[in-house]
């Protein structure tokens, strides 16, 4: 019942900061002088006023304001101005799916490497691999992900070249194996904060009496490290899945264009580069519902994994 | 007075003289711990400089900074200088020298008498007898004539890098003469200061001759008269001037990298420098005010923090941009500080603001307050100086945020763009000629991760060194 409550509560909160982030969105792009249909060209004084009539700009702003936050309740974004007849519903549908498995998949390779390696990292604490490990986590967090981009495509095609046949695909979406390199370079950063994070986790906890009481009743090392340990300092790494989302699915812009995927982050930069206005504004808001969805997913994730959270917030 | 010690010393029998007397010298003096008091950022100081990674990051920034204020000083080529002479050149700290040479113009060429095909019937055709140059082979031009061979519609002329074996050595033409009487060829296509081995081949309209006359030519890096004169240079005929040389090579319109980088390293550090040192600001404000007065307008001040952070960050950067009405293509650097500042904020904000719930009630606050100061002067006064160590570690970590957001956008293509340069746009522009000069995009992805990594290297450091719960466990 308590649980029900703190779920209600948070989606309550959410769908307040959703309309926030639709009003805001709407805001901004009311604030240029001018309309969308400006810069078009060939348009006379007439068909420019029908248009207008026919997307609702000849209308008071405010007026504006309550179709569009109406028409976004009935979940409808509105049509594309850059492309004839195609509804901003269509183009989410069609390329959110990219984004989403293309987030998906970085967002697996930064957490199981990222406990993999902070884990390992601990375990060798001060020694070589420890060092070597956190030299590449300084590394992933300075270099920039196009960097990283743009350096993996050339490994990749020298790869090709020196085998003589097409081990990866340097671009484009086409199956598994072009997934992987986009994937795990958007991964990177994060994996990298989640090495550090994880590596200092692990040596929280192996100062914990808990831990100490598991040695002294003399259990097998490794029945420590994966029981006790590693399970325990995991806690930590799920709290920062949220903002990791929100990294990954912006930070898949750059690597949406680098590789050619695509996906919604590139069909947005495209938008922008046209000003189509009503693309604009459907993917900001619906990017923006996704992760205000998905940091409340993961909080409460981490309230049915650890009771303490859960019975800390009610 | 000197009467009493000596009957004293008389009936003791010990020599005891006035000086014994004397007031000893002060006790306490010497039992006092010789070392000087340390204020609190004295201690940080000293303790960052034990940290040796923190403090070779802080020469980095330092070293950075030099490169970017004072370089430009230093380095006078100008960044936006095109040379397309030199285009996508390698690094190389070497200065060239090059002939000043008369401008191309338009070159007659050389006609030669028409010998009909007639005369020539049932003949092959041959190679051509002689293939010579027309004044200096040069890097601006080459001038090229032959001899006339019977027969020929046409010839066609190769450029080869080596010496071509066989006719099927020579790869695709350079380029073909219109008529049988024109014998000369000028190339002015890209051509670098190397031996050319240049082969020409009569063609009768239908087939080619299977014998060519190929010459190797050593051209020499040249630059003509009016360029010479459009850079300040020695402009007579025939003088050797010295060309700049380019330590981190050119770019695709022969710019000097080096001044690129310097250029942009202005705009990155700019922003990534004022925009943090803003939305700080903004974020101590607003947290300040929140934390002191607390209550209802603490809940209503940090809810409009949870909004704001719940903004998808690099959206509204972009949307921003709209708003501020910068069309693609244009590069609007003080709107993107804006539009930083005002989506960053509140991060900092939460963070004063939890500082200032724990320290509002230390006993020198009430005291402060009892003596009747004004809510702001505590505020200012008293409250945000004792939150200035997490400030600062929260400000050097918003300095690589800052500037890799910058990086983003612009390789997008959504931030600074040309003719204005930045790290990122210079990456932008650096990944497109990345598989044929790397060193394009290397140096301005070097240069970003060079200062994120010092800035996050020092947050580091000065996050250990103000962390007072390490302090006491020493």
């Amino acid at each position: 019942m308590a649980m029900l409550r703190y779920l209600l509560k948070r989606l309550g909160v959410g769908l307040f900061t959703i309309w926030f982030i639709a009003t805001a969105t709407f805001t901004v792009m009311h604030l240029v002088p001018g309309n969308p249909l400006a810069n078009e060209r060939g348009t006379n004084a007439t068909i420019r006023a029908n248009l207008e009539r026919q997307y609702g700009l000849d209308k008071p702003v405010f007026e504006q304001y309550l179709i569009y936050m109406s028409n976004m309740l009935h979940g409808d974004f509105g049509i594309a101005f850059s492309e004839e007849n195609r509804s901003v519903n269509d183009i989410i549908r069609e390329h959110f799916p990219v984004s989403a498995t293309l987030g998906v998949l970085s967002l697996c390779f930064a957490t199981v490497g990222g406990v993999l390696w902070g884990a390992l990292a601990a375990l060798y604490r001060n020694r070589l691999p420890d060092a070597l490990i956190m030299f590449l986590v300084i590394l992933g967090i300075s270099v920039p992900s196009f960097v990283f981009a743009a350096f993996s495509q050339l490994f990749i095609l020298k790869l090709n070249q020196w085998s003589g046949r097409s081990i990866l695909p340097v671009a484009g979406w086409e199956g598994v194996s072009s997934m992987l390199m986009p994937a795990l370079v958007l991964g990177l950063s994060t994996m990298a904060y989640m090495t550090r994070l994880m590596r200092s986790s692990m040596l929280d906890v192996a100062n914990t009496d808990y831990l100490r009481t598991a040695r002294a009743k003399g259990l097998s090392p490794t029945r420590i490290f994966f029981r006790h340990q590693l399970r325990n300092a995991i806690l930590p790494v799920i709290t920062v899945l949220g903002p990791a989302i929100a990294i990954i699915t912006t930070g898949g812009f750059v690597v949406e264009s680098v590789f050619a995927i695509p996906g919604l982050g590139r069909y947005f930069v495209q938008a922008v580069a046209q000003l189509d206005y009503t693309v604009i504004m459907g993917t900001t808001v619906f990017f923006g519902a996704f992760l205000v969805l998905m940091v409340i997913a993961v909080d409460i994730l981490y309230g049915f994994i650890d009771p303490r959270i859960r019975l800390g917030a009610v | 007075m000197s009467l009493v010690p000596s009957e004293l010393s008389s009936k003791l029998s010990i020599a005891v003289s006035a000086a014994d007397f004397a007031p000893a010298p002060h006790q306490a003096q010497r039992e006092r711990i010789v070392r000087p008091s340390l204020s609190y950022w004295q201690d940080v100081w000293q303790r960052l400089c034990k940290n040796r990674r923190a403090l070779s990051s802080l020469y980095i920034v330092i070293a950075l900074l030099v490169f970017t204020l004072v370089g430009p000083w230093l380095w006078t080529q100008a960044p936006a200088l095109q040379d397309l002479d030199a285009i996508s050149q390698g690094p190389s700290w070497s200065s060239s020298s090059a002939l000043v040479v008369e401008d191309p113009g338009t070159w007659p060429g050389v006609q030669g008498a028409l010998r009909p095909r007639e005369e020539a019937d049932g003949q092959t055709l041959g190679a051509t007898a002689s293939l010579a140059v027309a004044g200096l082979p040069s890097t601006q031009y080459v001038r090229l004539y032959w001899e006339a061979v019977n027969g020929a519609q046409h010839y066609l002329i190769y450029r080869n890098d080596h010496a071509p074996e066989s006719n099927q050595d020579l790869g695709l033409p350079l380029g073909a003469t219109l008529t049988p009487d024109t014998l000369s060829f000028e190339d002015r296509l890209q051509l670098r200061p190397q031996t050319y081995w240049y082969s020409v081949i009569a063609s009768d309209g239908f087939e080619e001759a299977a014998l060519s006359t190929t010459a190797a030519i050593t051209l020499q890096r040249a630059i003509t008269a009016s360029q010479a004169r459009e850079r300040g240079l020695d402009d007579t005929l025939g003088a050797a001037v010295a060309l700049p040389a380019h330590p981190f090579g050119t770019d695709y319109l022969g710019r000097d990298l080096l001044a690129r980088v310097m250029e942009g390293a202005r705009v990155s550090l700019f922003i990534g420098i004022v925009a943090p040192l803003l939305f700080v600001s903004l974020g101590i404000i607003y947290g300040g005010i929140a934390g002191y007065f607390g209550g209802n307008l603490d809940i209503l001040m940090m809810r409009v923090v949870d909004f704001v952070i719940a903004l998808p960050f690099l959206l509204f950067m972009i949307l921003f941009r709209i708003g501020f009405g910068i069309g693609p293509g244009e590069s609007g650097i003080i709107p993107m500080l804006l539009a930083l500042v005002l989506l960053s904020w509140p991060d900092t904000a939460r963070l004063i603001r939890g500082q200032i719930l724990q320290i509002r009630g230390e006993a020198y606050v009430q005291a402060a307050r009892v003596l009747g100061a004004h809510p702001l002067y505590l505020i200012f006064r008293h409250l945000v100086p004792n939150t200035l160590g997490p400030i600062l570690v929260t400000l050097t970590f918003a300095i690589p945020m800052a500037i890799f957001t910058e990086a983003f956008l612009s390789f997008i293509g959504m931030g600074v763009s040309p003719p204005t340069s930045s790290w990122g746009s210079l990456s932008n522009e650096g990944i497109r000629t990345m598989l044929s000069s790397p060193h394009e995009l290397l140096f301005p992805a070097f240069f970003i991760s060079l200062t994120v990594l010092a800035f996050n290297l020092l947050g580091d450091g000065l996050r250990d060194a103000l962390d007072s719960r390490l302090r006491s466990r020493e």
